[in-house]
């Protein structure tokens, strides 16, 4: 929709610029990256954009080590991206992009940065950045650079790492998370809709498990285990680390029907990854 | 900033925040329609360097250099249109057609993999209408139905009209016109739901650059009105003002601003500053009409509210028979609550219009509206002005379903048109559309159903509660409608039905699909499925027991004469073709055993025209050059009726509906017509255009007679000549020199028949998750004659699509405030591709002795037993009896699986699968 407040759209090109324009970032500035959220509702409150498009960076990149994601690389290029054959986990890529409950034609321009810094529980971006281990780089006015897991990125429903001017500049994921066996599990209220519930496992090396659960909690959860759990084990953990009232709640899940299919896939997880390494 | 637009290069640039969709508006690209604003719907999809984008969503000052196509850059410069455009056209991939550009600019970006997941890659685009089937036809390049199977005009596959416009981006819809000197209106809603507004304070809003009004309380008339339109204006209650110092919902008007821009009434209106003094507010119907509760409306008894004391809008006592003794006398009773929630039209075009004033001085408005002759004697009243120096007229309009039965935006428009002598516009936004319009009637229904061991029923008893919202709006005739039919429907010697509608602070309900009888259908049919099962009957047996038959009366709550008839009967057939096709054993494979099969039906019975006088008027011409033009005022929001009256003038005169030009939805042009709703269109509508055009042939006739020295019984009228036996004359010779022959027809609406509707289903259900997926759909009418059957079978997929939205997943959910809380298409899950399963669909054979040409209604109708028949399949399936729309799985999930241990083979947790879903 049109944002009638906005009284003017800048572009900085390259990191110089952006670095000086973060230094004077202000009350009713925005970093705008794709748009899709932004312009989406009302911003009443905002005045300029600053519009990140032509910072330049390389969207997407790989070595022996790990996955480069630049904020700015849309969903529709990671959806793209040909991952090594000995990166087993890499098919979380595909089914965290079609996690959104928006349309391959919000992919060709909604950012990875745009998902994780909205925080929404149902950002599939921080599904997948979160169960594989990413780290995220945030830069700061100063010119300064800091990483953050992202794990620790989001703190709840709009509530993340950032402070106010800083940006996301990317993530990173380890080629030791990629090369990890993976399950996936969603669902929503609908059959393709906005994700209620999402639960993303992992088998180490040694035989432990990692669950990451996102959609279904304010903010992404991970649980470990060093061993395939029992059932009980399985949800008493859950329990103590999922506390009630972190479970969301909203139009898109009760609480009690998050927390039920978190049981249902972290059980179901725990026996596909159990079968695979028999 | 330059770009090109469907090769055309251009040099402009956007406002700041101005996003691609309007700045391609402003450059004339009106085919880029605006459904949510908010990049939910996909309408405004465009082409940006060949990538389908949501344009909504895209800074306009993103596309310096880049290439941009719309839905009118599609088709060869030459005109020849683009294979999917063509695909649409043969599949009739639309109804209203307001989805389709967004339809066609993402579909002909598909590649291969998203092909191969249709649902998946077009759940980006919502249609209202449809039900999705002929789109994906049409994308799917199925071989379309033939338009020339059958005899004559009428029972053919005739294409609507405005199709090639509609697929080429060039119909007009309400908003698709540029105006000079046009203002722009934003409407100030208040943030309470009782209030009474101490002071408005406008003084820095004028100031605001741009701003030309600023329109509170003290500038609107002083007389009270209905929003709800109907024939007669005394069935609705008196109780609005255009600007109302009383608040009684959150959303409600507070004031308007009209500026020269946009972006300055939007930024005036947030000037205004109000002094409420809040007052109590009472959301639930039930505590609303106990005594003591505040009064909402505080109205003398000219306003009609049945007692206004109580918040009571409309009451019905009734009582045929004795039920006590029915019920006595019953072998089992079932006895059971049933609640239907708030549900939002979401016809794909928001409300909105247009007004100014003429070179004759009259106030004109250009409107999305069901009832334009109507709205034009309502604006006339409200503004004691004579009904001719008022002129109201509607384009193509994208849906309705009821919600446009309303004046909600006209009245508004007017006073800013009158006080400020300029243009003047109001577009609602989709929120506004959520929050400032009408939804379905929520009701709380309980019932008692009683029967002796051989399935005779013995007595029905219901008491309906309907929350009418804060104005009483359809409230009086919805309670009335929805205690007709569906109980009308069964043969039963003891009936009573209580019914009250009921006034709370929250957004008003209004006319909506069904009016009153999906709910009540919901309770009944339930009900009815309960006293089947526990009298271990079969369903279709149990209402073939039941329901009534031609030569019983229809009785819901009186023995009085009434003016239904059995103009036709095919009920009978309908439940044979259901429960045929629903016998077929279907095998799943693929369901694992966490999935709980089960089947279930419900029926519905509709009067094919609403009660008391539905007039309608067509004039037709044969004019110079021996063509045809027919006037009518039924305005087309993609029900189809312009095709039927074309045919049904083709069929009469012998000619082919292409050859007929349409006049339509102008009060400037036939004198009355009530309007477009109780799925009126073409029974009524069409009735009067056949009436025209039977009187027209005679005059076509006798003009040849007299020419060639026959008698006019044996001329015989062709599509271009008129043949007797000793001669022929063109129809363009009996109007060579300017000369015309013209008649008019008129109906009115009664005698009335009655429409038949069976729908059945074949459910799977994840004991487990909670997650309900429809195996098979099954759908049989009885329209009587169906005088084109894919327009027809395309109300009915529609209708029961728009059925399983609310019956699965749609709710506009009311805050502890009593605020709309998901008002945005991301909030309220209306049905996309890839939730809706197949309808099959089937006709009975009948032939309408009432309706024009044998044919009866069908739009509202299969809406109505989709609810039910759903509940009852998921009963069927897990031995869980559902009593609250919609079915949601986290509502639902725990006595589900409590339900369901009880059926279930396996103990719960040693299962997995993989979940796709
Ligand atoms: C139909 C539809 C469906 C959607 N479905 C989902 C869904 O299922 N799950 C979900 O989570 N979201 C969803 N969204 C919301 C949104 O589109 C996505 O979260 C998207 O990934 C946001 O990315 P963007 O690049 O468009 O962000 P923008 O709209 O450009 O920005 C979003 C916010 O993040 C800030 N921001 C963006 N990039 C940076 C950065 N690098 N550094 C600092 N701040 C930054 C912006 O200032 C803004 O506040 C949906 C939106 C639509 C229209
Ligand atoms: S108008 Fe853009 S997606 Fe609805
Ligand atoms: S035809 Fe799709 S919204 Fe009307």
């Amino acid at each position: 929709m049109d944002l009638t407040s906005i009284e003017a759209v800048e572009r900085p090109e390259g990191d110089a610029a952006i670095a000086a324009r973060m230094g004077c970032f202000g009350d009713g500035d925005a970093w705008l990256a794709g748009g899709t959220w932004l312009f989406s509702e009302p911003q009443p409150q905002l005045r300029r954009l600053i519009d990140l498009a032509a910072a330049g960076w390389p969207p997407i990149s790989a070595d022996a080590e790990g996955l480069s994601i630049a904020a700015t690389c849309t969903i529709a290029e990671l959806d793209r991206f040909e991952a090594p054959g000995t990166w087993q986990a890499s098919h979380l890529i595909g089914k965290c992009c079609r996690a959104f409950l928006a349309s391959f034609k919000i992919w060709n321009v909604a950012t990875v940065g745009g998902n994780l810094c909205m925080s929404l529980p149902a950002g599939p971006m921080i599904s997948l950045t979160t169960a594989l281990d990413g780290l995220c780089e945030i830069l700061g006015p100063s010119g300064s650079s800091r990483k953050v897991p992202a794990l620790d990125f989001v703190h709840g429903p709009l509530e993340n790492a950032l402070e106010p001017g800083e940006i996301l500049r990317g993530v990173y994921i380890p080629a030791a998370s990629l090369m990890r066996p993976a399950a996936f599990r969603r669902i929503s209220l609908s059959p393709m809709g906005r994700t209620g519930a999402l639960v993303i496992g992992t088998r180490a090396p040694d035989g432990g498990f990692d669950l990451t659960v996102t959609g279904a909690t304010r903010r992404p959860v991970r649980v470990a285990f060093s061993y395939a759990p029992g059932l009980t084990a399985l949800r008493a953990m859950i329990d103590v680390a999922i506390p009630p009232d972190l479970w969301h709640d909203d139009i898109h899940g009760r609480p009690e029907w998050r927390r039920h299919m978190v049981m249902q896939f972290a059980a179901e997880i725990v026996a596909e990854l159990s079968e695979g390494a028999a | 900033m330059t770009f090109t637009v469907n090769g055309r290069k251009f040099e402009a640039d956007p406002r700041p925040g101005q996003c691609l969709r309007n700045f391609l508006r402003d450059l004339g690209c009106f085919g880029v329609k605006k459904g949510c604003d908010a990049g939910d719907c996909g309408a405004c999809t465009v082409h940006v360097d060949g990538a389908p984008v949501h344009s909504c969503l895209m800074p306009a000052a993103r596309v310096h250099g880049r290439a941009i196509t719309t839905v009118e850059g599609l088709a060869d410069p030459d005109g020849a249109l683009h294979p999917m455009q063509q695909s649409f056209l043969d599949n009739q991939g639309f109804q209203c057609g307001f989805c389709t550009a967004g339809m066609l600019m993402t579909a002909t970006a598909l590649d291969q993999s998203h092909r191969a997941a249709l649902d998946w890659a077009m759940k980006g685009n919502l249609c209202r209408c449809t039900g999705y089937g002929s789109i994906r036809s049409a994308i799917e390049g199925k071989n379309p139905v033939s338009a020339a199977n059958g005899q004559g005009a009428c029972g053919r596959n005739a294409p609507a009209p405005a199709g090639p416009d509609i697929v080429t981006g060039r119909a007009r819809y309400t908003m698709d016109t540029a105006v000079d000197g046009l203002l722009h209106m934003k409407i100030l809603q208040s943030p309470h739901a009782s209030a009474r507004i101490l002071a408005i304070d406008t003084r820095e809003a004028l100031a605001f650059p741009g701003v030309v009004a600023v329109l509170t309380h003290a500038d609107a008339p002083a007389r009270h009105f209905s929003t709800a339109r109907h024939e007669n204006p005394l069935e609705d209650v008196d109780d609005t003002l255009v600007l109302d110092p009383i608040i009684r919902f959150a959303g409600q008007r507070v004031a308007a601003v009209v500026a020269e821009t946009e972006a300055a009434a939007d930024a005036a209106r947030s000037l205004i500053a109000v002094d409420y003094e809040l007052k109590p507010a009472i959301f639930d119907p039930e505590e609303a009409m106990a005594p003591g509760a505040p009064v909402i409306h505080d109205k003398p008894a000219v306003s009609r509210i049945a007692n206004a004391g109580r918040n009571i809008v409309a009451e019905l006592h009734s009582e045929v028979g004795d039920v006590e003794a029915g019920l006595a006398e019953a072998d089992v009773v079932h006895e059971g609550g049933f609640e239907t929630q708030r549900v939002q039209h979401a016809h794909l075009e928001t409300h909105g219009c247009i007004g100014w004033i003429d070179d004759d001085s009259r106030l004109v408005i250009r409107t999305s509206s069901q009832t334009p002759f109507l709205t034009r004697d309502a604006l006339a009243a409200l503004y004691d002005r004579p009904r001719e120096s008022v002129r109201v007229f509607c384009e193509r309009i994208g849906g309705g379903f009821g919600g446009k039965q309303e004046m909600l935006t006209e009245d508004i428009v007017a006073l800013a048109v009158l006080r400020t002598g300029r243009p003047v516009k109001l577009e609602l936004s989709r929120a506004e559309q959520f929050t400032l319009t009408t939804t379905r009637h929520p009701m709380r229904v309980s019932m008692k159903v009683g029967a002796k061991r051989d399935g005779t029923l013995t007595a029905i008893s219901m008491r309906m509660l309907s929350n009418t919202g804060a104005y009483g709006n359809h409230g009086p005739g919805v309670l009335f409608h929805g205690a007709g039919e569906a109980v009308a429907l069964y043969r039963c010697p003891n009936k009573k039905i209580d019914g009250y509608a009921v006034y709370t602070n929250v957004i008003p309900a209004g006319a909506f699909r069904g009016y009153g009888l999906s709910q009540t259908n919901f309770a009944i049919e339930s009900a009815m499925d309960e006293v089947a099962r526990s009298l271990g009957m079969d369903p279709f047996a149990f209402r073939r027991k039941n329901v009534v038959v031609p030569g019983d009366a229809m009785i819901a709550v009186d023995h009085g004469p009434h003016d239904v008839e059995f103009g036709s009967y095919g009920l009978d057939q309908c439940l044979d073709m259901v429960e045929r096709s629903l016998a077929d054993c279907a095998r799943y494979p693929d369901l694992s055993e966490d999935w709980l099969v089960g089947r279930g039906m419900a029926a519905g019975m509709i009067d094919t025209i609403p009660p008391g006088g539905h007039h309608a008027e067509s004039r037709i011409a044969l004019v110079e050059g021996g063509g045809y033009e027919l006037a009518f005022g039924t305005a087309e929001f993609g029900n189809g009726t312009t095709t039927v009256h074309a045919q049904i003038a083709a069929e009469i005169l012998g000619s082919d509906p292409g050859r007929i030009r349409i006049l339509q939805s102008d009060t400037d042009i036939t004198s009355h017509d009530t309007g477009a709703y109780g799925s009126s269109g073409t029974v009524v509508a069409g009735a009067a255009t056949q009436a025209a055009a039977e009187a027209l042939a005679g005059e076509i006739r006798t003009a040849a007679a007299h020419r060639l020295g026959a008698a006019p019984e044996e001329c015989v009228i062709g599509p271009d000549a008129v043949t007797a036996p000793n001669g022929r004359i063109l129809l363009s010779d009996l109007t060579a020199g300017g000369g015309r022959l013209e008649a008019i027809g008129q109906t009115h609406g009664s005698p009335r028949s009655v429409a038949f509707n069976v729908q059945g289903f074949e459910v799977a259900v994840h004991r487990r998750y909670g997650v309900i997926r429809i195996l098979r759909s099954i759908h049989a009418a009885d329209a009587g004659a169906v005088i084109n059957p894919r327009q027809c079978r395309g109300q009915i997929e529609g209708g029961v699509a728009q059925a399983l939205g609310a019956a699965l997943w749609e709710q506009v959910l009311i805050d502890g405030a009593g605020r709309v809380a998901n008002g945005t298409f991301r909030g309220y899950h209306m049905p996309a591709m890839c939730d809706l399963p197949e309808t099959e669909v089937h006709f009975a054979d009948t032939y309408d002795s009432i309706g024009p040409m044998g044919a009866k209604s069908m739009s509202e109708s299969p809406y109505n037993p989709v609810a039910a028949a759903l509940a009852n399949a998921i009963r069927d399936a897990t031995g869980l009896r559902l009593r609250t729309t919609p079915f949601l799985a986290d509502a639902i999930f725990e006595e589900l699986v409590t339900a369901s241990s009880s059926q279930m083979s396996r103990p719960e947790e040693t299962e997995s699968e993989p979940a796709e879903l």
